[in-house]
Parts: structure tokens; sequence; C-alpha cells
């Protein structure tokens, strides 16, 4: 597929951010030594490190064509939910319905956003997955927790599989006067939830104060959720020419993004705090898990594809 | 050849479920003639364990296994014979010193996976030790022992499933221990098992 120019544009203009935040890290180290900070600038380094690579995948992926877009979220999906399934406390009963989520449902999930089967994409999981899950364990003859367990699978696979599935799913709109520009929908959601993040990373490191909520997560704070997501509804208006959107709508766009990305962090969160945990997994220097850095992606894409689809789609 | 793709093809298999990823803690991943001890809770330990190694170190790293077990069928014996290089030793007292094939191995300079548990576990904590590694390290007191944790592989596939599950599985190597000038028995085994217990992540 031909890549529409505006996407040539934003990965380089990533690519001139990512320099400067590189020579920002560098010099930091240079100056603070072996002195107080170093830890911090030594995680901030890493996360640099670490958006060069997802930008660079991000990138081929995009040049790839619409088949590899949706076939990264699929692998983004599996990686999420082994995170998720690693962290609760699942019994030797539950192992089938886990083998059904992960090897059944999830490609399912993105076959059908393949095909634009929207009908049964948007219930697969929420009505016959989320049957057969308990079924299954309760076929395995095992009732301790048998709720609890059951609910746990049936949340991963909504939250990882469902959810994220709604990103690619962009692709699969029709709406008048953007046809063949689907992926760039794709990358502004993307690039205003990570975006938002990172602005609110921020804003919290120069000038967070308050903590906003310190019985959840102790590093969120008024001043960076406040700035991050103004920063980031401006970032978000100022890309309204790769949108269908009018300025204003990319702004509203945007600063619903950034405000559900926001609160779906905080329940990510809270899950973290009650098991004890601090990041999700570990595959990403700096960052923590997968699911730590798709956790704001999960909760806005549904509502995003929702009102986009509702709004403007046919 | 095909032996050495059919290993490969197991170790990227498990890699995509596992992500298992070897934490070196007490020691590096050296080509060293080494011991490594480890919980058992999975057909897949040795497995998991083969594929945090460094491949140079793998070819020269047989599993300790169990005669009656991997010498039942055909897939089980290509896999433990021919791609494993397995150590096979029996169980159950039917010989006087099971674990001369083993002894052998490490005379031929190769390093070896150990179960000291002699069995799969219930997945947390570890059964008791049989004396095997006692054995092993009374014959060759100059060979590091290297404790290993394998945490979460029973449940990527407990006993009696024969079917894995992805999740994130990872190992930690502690640092080496060697028997001591006329340490006993009980006393060495209760050392070894302290120093893997050491390696589990907090729950």
């Amino acid at each position: 597929m031909n890549v529409p120019h505006e996407a040539v544009l934003i990965f380089a203009g990533l690519g001139v951010a990512l320099a400067a935040a590189s020579v920002t890290g560098y010099v930091l180290e240079r100056r603070v030594g072996q002195g107080n900070g170093r830890a911090a600038i030594e995680n901030l380094n890493a996360r640099v490190r670490a958006w060069w690579v997802m930008i660079a995948i991000s990138g081929g992926v995009l040049l790839a064509g619409n088949g590899a877009i949706i076939t990264l979220f699929a692998v983004l999906s599996f990686l999420a939910l082994r995170e998720f399934v690693t962290q609760t406390p699942v019994r030797r009963g539950d192992h089938a319905a886990l083998f059904v989520s992960f090897f059944l449902a999830l490609p399912a999930q993105y076959v059908l956003v393949g095909v634009q089967w929207y009908g049964l994409f948007a219930i697969f999981i929420p009505v016959y997955a989320f049957l057969t899950i308990p079924i299954l364990s309760a076929l395995s003859a095992d009732a301790q927790q048998f709720l609890q367990r059951t609910a746990e699978t049936q949340w991963g696979l909504m939250i990882c599989v469902y959810c994220l599935s709604h990103v690619p799913a962009l692709l699969t709109l029709r709406i008048p006067g953007y046809e063949g520009r689907g992926a760039l929908l794709v990358v502004f959601l993307m690039l205003v939830v990570q975006a938002s993040d990172v602005l609110q990373y921020i804003w919290g490191k120069l000038a967070g104060r308050h903590p906003i909520a310190p019985a959840v997560s102790p590093s969120k704070t008024v001043e960076g959720f406040a700035g991050g997501v103004a920063s980031a509804t401006l970032l978000g208006a100022s890309l309204w020419q790769i949108t269908p959107f009018t300025p204003w709508e990319a702004g509203g766009m945007a600063l619903l993004i950034t405000l559900i990305g926001f609160l779906g962090g905080l329940v990510m969160s809270a899950i973290k705090r009650d098991r004890g945990i601090k990041d999700w997994g570990q595959m990403l220097e700096g960052h923590g898990g997968m699911l730590d850095r798709l956790d704001s992606v999960c909760f806005s894409a549904p509502i995003f594809f929702h009102v986009t689809r509702y709004y403007f789609a046919l | 050849m095909i032996a050495r793709l059919v290993g490969w093809v197991l170790s990227a298999g498990l890699q995509v479920l596992t992500g298992a990823h070897g934490r070196w803690s007490g020691c590096a991943p050296e080509a060293r003639q080494r011991v490594y001890c480890v919980n058992h809770s999975s057909h897949l330990d040795f497995l998991l364990l083969w594929t945090a190694l460094p491949a140079a170190m793998r070819r020269v790293t047989r599993p300790v296994a169990a005669a009656d077990y991997w010498n039942s069928g055909l897939v089980r014996r290509y896999v433990i014979h021919d791609v494993f290089r397995g150590v096979l030793v029996d169980r159950g007292g039917k010989s006087a010193q099971p674990l001369e094939p083993a002894v052998a191995a490490l005379a031929a300079g190769d390093s070896l996976i150990f179960f000291p548990e002699g069995t799969r576990g219930p997945g947390a904590g570890l059964l008791p030790f049989k004396s095997g590694i006692y054995y092993l390290a009374k014959e060759r007191p100059d060979v590091d022992l290297v404790p290993v944790w394998i945490d979460n592989s029973y449940r990527v596939m407990p006993k009696g499933r024969f079917f894995p599950v992805p999740l994130v599985c990872s190992m930690t190597f502690g640092a080496p221990l060697r028997l001591r000038e006329g340490e006993e028995k009980e006393a060495f085994l209760s050392r070894l098992r302290n120093a893997m217990l050491e390696l589990q992540p907090p729950q």
C-alpha cells in the first residue's frame, strides 16, 4: 500500500523528538554523574531507547500495510494477555479455558477485524467467549474460588484482546471523504494516547507536587495529569489534518482519548497495587511490561472507535 | 542436523509461549562445567532451562532424566536421546549405582541439568531431596553446583495436562556452591535446598 505522506512527516517528527530526548538524556547523565537522581536518569534513558525500538517497529508495520497492523495488534494482545494471566492466581482447572482464550478467542477476534465482520467482532468475546470460559472451567470440576477465577480470565480477555482489537478495527470504518486513510486514524489514536502518557510523565517529573490518587498510584500527580492532558489535547488538535475531523473535533477527540486513557491507567494501577507488583512485566526496558505501555490504549480505543463510528462513519 | 533443528524449534516455541528469560544473579552464563540444580514441577523444565542458556552452552549441557519415563514411546526416546543428549538414569532402586551415567557424563566434560527432588513437585516450594545430588557432589567435589529456580512453569503445563498455555516464566541462577570437606549429607542437602528456595521470587 502507499503510505500517506502525512505519516512520513509524523514519523520524521517523532525521530527528531526522540533524538532530542536521547541528547537530553545523555547530557543529564553526564551532569548527574554518580550523584543523586542517577537511577531516575538511567530509567529515563532506558525508556527513550525502548521508544526508538517501538517507533521503528510501528513505522515498519505502517509501511507493510493493513494486514501487518492487524497482526501487530494481535501479537500485542497475546503479550498483554500473557502478562495479565501470569499475575492472576489461576488454578489447574482453568487450563482449558486459558488454552481457548489464547489460541482460539484471540486469533478469531483479529480474523474478524481482518474480514471486516463488524456484527460478530462486536459480540464475539462479550457473548460467546464470556459464556464459554466458565463452562470450560466448570467442566474441569474445580469449584474453589470459581467466580473469582472465571472473572479474571474473562476480564483479561476483555481488556487485552477485545478492547485492544478496537485499534486495528479503526481500519474497517467507512468514513466519507477519508477512504484509504484508515491507518492514519490508528496513528492519531496511538500518538495521542502515548504522547499523553509521556507528557504526563514529563509534567509530573518537572512540576508534580500533589498526588492525585495516592492510594492507587503514588506516582500520578495533579500537575502531571493537568499538564499532560492539556498538552496532549493541543497535540491532537494540531494533528487534525490526518483525521476526518475539524481542528475543534480533533481536539475534543484527543481530550476524550487522554481522559479515558488516564482513568484506564488508574484502573490498571489499582490491580497492580492489589497484587503487590509495580509493573506487569519486564519486556520493555524502563517501561516495565507490555501492559504497562498499553493500559491507557485498552481503555480509550473502544470509546474512540465507537464515537468515531457513530458520528463520522457510514 | 535434524535433531539440532528440532531442538531449535522446541526452544523457540517455548520462548514464544513463556518469554523464557534467565536472570543470572549469582553467576555468569559462561561455558564452564557445572551441575544446574533445578526445582521440578513441569515436563517443560529442562527445556526451559536449556532455552535460557546461550547456544554454545546448550550443546554441552545435558539433562539427567528418568529412564522409565523417557524410554517409553518413540517420540520421547527421540527427543531425549537425539535432541537433548539426555543422561538417562534408573529410578526405583533397580541398580546399585543409578547415577553412574551422570558421573560418566561429568568425566567426559559435559554439564548437567539435575532435579534434586527426583520427580515433579506441586509447583510452589520443594519436595524433600533425594540423595542423588549428594552422591554426585561427593564423586566430583571440584564441579560447581549452580542453584536455579524456575518460576511458574507448573502453571504453563501442570502435571497431568498435555498442552501448554502461555504464561511468563523466569529462571534465576544463584551463586555456585560445592560440597565442603567433611560435610554431612543432611547438612549439604539443606544448604542446597535453602540456596534454591532463596531464589524463589516473593509472592
